[in-house]
């Protein structure tokens, strides 16, 4: 029952969030700041977390082409596939929901419980747009262009780990990359980083702001805020797939 | 004027107002006093609707706050100013952003005009070239003069302040009553202030109100609060010795 509730709250809460912006140039000011904290903060991470997945999906996918058929350049067609149409796009997400979920639901509630929310309101300004809004447009812009860069660094990482491990060459990897390759994988892997993107930030703006209470209380409702969009992005994976791939 | 009519307020069984009726004139400064927890800060909040009364009416120049649509409500909160009693600063920007803030998302002003602005207010709070500390930088005194700042940069119409001098030295305090006094009279604002500071009781009390047991027990001016026989409005006022020894001397 809660939980309905809460859905309907969330949904209320979206249709505020989304009116018009008080003033244009504040509101992208506020949107560049955004970019910069929610997407080129989370570069490194990113960056790190997908050479590395890159790497050991294409050292496991060598380590079991005992099958004499299939050809070598499997290892560069699978490692490319699997990075761009999941590990990129869902997990990297995961890990974002993670830190940038967190980040956001503990800076929209510590200004809740500090009062700083009603301060806003106070001067007429409408909170919900001004703070959430500039973020949800920072991460739907952003995201992809993370997800894209982390797919690049993934089958780079791939590569390393062949060449460096001896398994396979740069010809046979490259010819592996480019085989059988449709843009509308692409697509379809930003198509839900979108998604994802929003249902974090919306989703950890949503347990920030309707915090009560304490620290205490930010520091469950961040947990909260990330469990939540980790569900949602889970659950909408299912479901876009299911649309678009089938 | 802001005028409130049987205003009655509770959080789950907790009756915190009771049935309050108030005058807040204009062009006076208007106190709330009462002890800790009596429900003076709920009242100050069900002024801006900040809290929903249970029941009740809250009339802004003779219009009614409660029955308003968010966006009437939002044109009429640009007339406000409010210091909360923590202060509520934006901890992410500057003193000087923190002044200039309601002047950027609602005036016009050019850049320079609204540091002029910003600058000016600073001054009236003693506060001046600190534009550039953050909150965490500053005291809970200083925090205070800042949201001060930040409440009259728009020049409200109607102010509200809780506690605008707790946490201050006593000189700092004269100041800020002395501050909050002239601007009431200078632009004729319907400022509310909130406070157990007798000096300002006694200082700029036009109007007060006093609130004992969520009810608005009994109200006077800094003339009449001195020689009411209310006794709780007495027990407050001459709670400290050095108070009762005045009053003995006086009578
Ligand atoms: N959001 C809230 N939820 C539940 N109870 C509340 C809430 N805000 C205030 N109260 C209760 O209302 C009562 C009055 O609180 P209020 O903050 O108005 O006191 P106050 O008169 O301003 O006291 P002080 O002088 O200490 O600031 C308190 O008993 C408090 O527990
Ligand atoms: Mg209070």
């Amino acid at each position: 029952m809660n939980r309905i509730a809460n859905i309907g709250k969330y949904c209320l809460m979206l249709w505020v969030v989304f009116s018009k912006p008080e003033k244009f140039k504040i509101f992208r000011k506020r949107t560049f700041d955004e970019i910069q904290t929610i997407g080129i903060n989370s570069l490194p991470i990113v960056a790190l977390m997908s050479v590395f997945i890159g790497g050991v999906i294409a050292l496991q996918t060598a380590s079991n082409m005992d099958n004499p058929i299939l050809p070598d350049y499997t290892i560069g067609y699978i490692t490319r596939s699997s990075t761009i149409l999941e590990l990129s796009p869902t997990i990297i997400s995961l890990i974002l929901a993670g830190k940038v979920g967190s980040n956001v639901a503990s800076e929209i509630g510590t200004m809740r419980i500090t009062e700083q929310i009603d301060a806003l309101e106070i001067m007429g300004v409408n909170s919900l747009s001004y703070l959430v809004l500039p973020k949800i447009v920072a991460a739907v812009i952003f995201f992809p262009i993370l997800i894209t860069f982390s797919m690049t660094l993934g089958i780079v990482g791939g590569w390393l780990s062949l060449i460096i491990s001896d398994l396979s060459t740069t010809e046979t990897y490259l010819i592996g990359i480019r085989y059988y390759f449709k843009t509308g994988d692409i697509v379809y892997a930003l198509t839900k980083t979108i998604v994802f993107g929003f249902l974090i930030v919306s989703i950890s703006s949503f347990y920030g702001y309707y915090a009560k209470g304490g620290s205490l209380d930010v520091g469950r409702s961040s947990t909260e805020a990330v469990v939540s969009s980790s569900v949602a992005i889970l659950i909408a994976n299912f479901l876009l797939t299911q649309m678009i791939l089938l | 004027m802001i005028e409130v009519k049987n205003v009655s307020k509770s959080f789950g069984d907790h009756k915190v107002l009771d049935n309050v009726s108030a005058v807040f004139e204009t062009g006076k400064v208007n106190l709330i006093i009462g002890a800790s927890g009596q429900g003076k800060s709920v009242l100050a909040k069900c002024l801006v609707g900040l809290h929903e009364v249970d029941e009740g009416e809250i009339l802004y120049d003779g219009q009614d706050f409660c029955q308003m649509s968010s966006e009437v409500r939002r044109k009429i909160r640009t007339e406000i100013g409010m210091l909360f009693q923590g202060a509520a600063l934006f901890d992410s920007m500057t003193v000087e952003q923190n002044v200039s803030f309601p002047l950027s998302m609602f005036s016009n002003m050019s850049k320079a005009e609204m540091l002029d602005r910003t600058n000016f207010c600073l001054e009236r709070v003693n506060l001046a070239g600190r534009n550039k500390l953050f909150p965490s930088e500053c005291s809970g005194g200083m925090q205070k003069r800042i949201a001060i700042a930040r409440a009259i940069a728009m020049n409200p119409k109607y102010l509200f302040c809780d506690e605008p001098n707790s946490g201050l030295d006593p000189q700092t305090s004269i100041l800020i009553d002395a501050l909050i006094k002239e601007i009431t009279y200078e632009y004729n604002i319907t400022t509310i202030v909130i406070t157990h500071d007798m000096n300002s009781v006694i200082e700029i009390g036009d109007n007060i109100n006093f609130i004992y047991k969520g009810q608005n027990w009994w109200h006077g001016n800094h003339k009449t609060i001195v020689s009411t026989d209310n006794k709780e409005v007495g027990d407050f006022v001459y709670a400290s010795d050095f108070m009762k020894q005045i009053r003995t001397k006086l009578a």
